[in-house]
């Protein structure tokens, strides 16, 4: 199937956002506290809610949002890499979930000005979810990078496991840069906020930014970790296996 | 404060609508007031049910014993004058 610059684009952040929320839908009922555990599950609810619409958006020839969540595999989702990483421990899903909302949060704000109707009210209506996500990571990372020894070494070592997958998000293809020209959306923009606010706050959380600027990438052409196909046998079983269930 | 490594205890207080008090919802553990504020909004207003939270750590609040239920509480009802019951109050005044 061909995708349009549009329906790509979309797939990108709307996958992004449903893996993530499904990875952290994965701490109901594990949170360290129950203030967090409900906290966490709040951003799964955004985010999965978010992917829904973007779904909806692309969604044709009598798909619905479900088909497109449920019914693809592992090579047809497009999510960044960083959004499919197993959870860890709690410091490792909050470095993961600041280095991502980071990102999204500055490609929301960017979109929020955006020559695409859909896009700039989808962008609207997100970033307030997205600018509470942000706030709620950042202050934890800050919280335990300057907490205690064990939090401090803790945290940079979830920070050096993870650093790999951030390049990804701002590697654009040719397809790539000429639909974001189109939308007037700035790349070079949306990467140095993101530099600058995780640069500001890992300092705040006495973390070291790793030096290495290799990356690891593939997922958005497809080519996943091998934790993707286990997050979608979990997802897409009840789906699949009872595909005439219509309502539930 | 707690003695052992849990987070003190918070009440959380919502106000629901300009006009309103804020009004006693539930409580929550927190390490500071910034914890406490996000905690509760997590907990308490994800379905639009404030728009303004106060935190109060639960060891700053003292309360009245219940063995002086009958001396604080319990007044002569007979006494008419003690309640405005001979007001009429328009409906415009709202809540007060």
């Amino acid at each position: 199937m061909k995708l349009s610059n549009l329906e790509t684009f979309c797939l990108i952040l709307a996958d992004s956002n449903l893996i993530l929320g499904h990875r952290l839908s994965e701490w109901c009922g594990h949170g360290p506290e129950l203030e967090q555990d409900i906290a966490l599950i709040n951003v799964s609810l955004d985010l999965i809610g978010q992917s829904r619409s973007l779904y909806q958006h692309i969604a044709k020839n009598g798909e619905t949002e479900d088909d497109i969540a449920y019914l693809r595999d592992a090579k047809d989702f497009k999510n960044h890499l960083l959004c499919e990483i197993p959870n860890g421990h709690f410091g490792d899903t909050i470095i993961r979930q600041f280095l991502y909302d980071s990102f999204h949060y500055f490609l929301l704000e960017g979109l929020t000005k955006c020559k695409n109707n859909f896009l700039r009210g989808y962008a609207l209506k997100s970033i307030k979810e997205v600018q509470y996500h942000l706030k709620h990571s950042g202050n934890w990372s800050i919280r335990l990078g300057d907490g205690t020894n064990e939090s401090h070494n803790k945290l940079q070592e979830s920070l050096n496991n993870i650093w790999a997958y951030t390049p990804e998000m701002f590697e654009l293809n040719t397809p790539e840069i000429q639909f974001y020209e189109k939308l007037g959306l700035n790349k070079d923009k949306i990467k140095n906020n993101w530099i600058n606010h995780t640069n500001n706050v890992l300092r705040e959380a006495t973390l070291k930014i790793p030096e290495s600027n290799w990356g690891q990438s593939g997922g958005k052409t497809g080519q996943h970790t091998e934790h993707l196909g286990f997050i979608l046998a979990e997802m897409q079983h009840v789906r699949r296996s009872y595909p005439d269930a219509k309502n539930w | 404060m707690s003695t052992n490594n849990e987070w003190p205890l918070w009440e959380v207080f919502l106000r629901t609508k300009k006009g309103l008090n804020h009004k006693h919802v539930g409580s929550i553990h927190a390490a500071d007031e910034e914890m406490a504020i996000e905690n509760a909004r997590d907990v308490y207003t994800r379905r639009n049910e404030g728009i303004s939270i106060w935190v109060v750590e639960s060891s700053h609040i003292h309360a009245s014993s219940p063995s002086e239920q009958e001396s604080l509480f319990d007044a002569a009802n007979d006494k008419v004058y003690r309640h405005p019951t001979f007001y009429n109050i328009p409906d415009e005044v709202g809540h007060i």
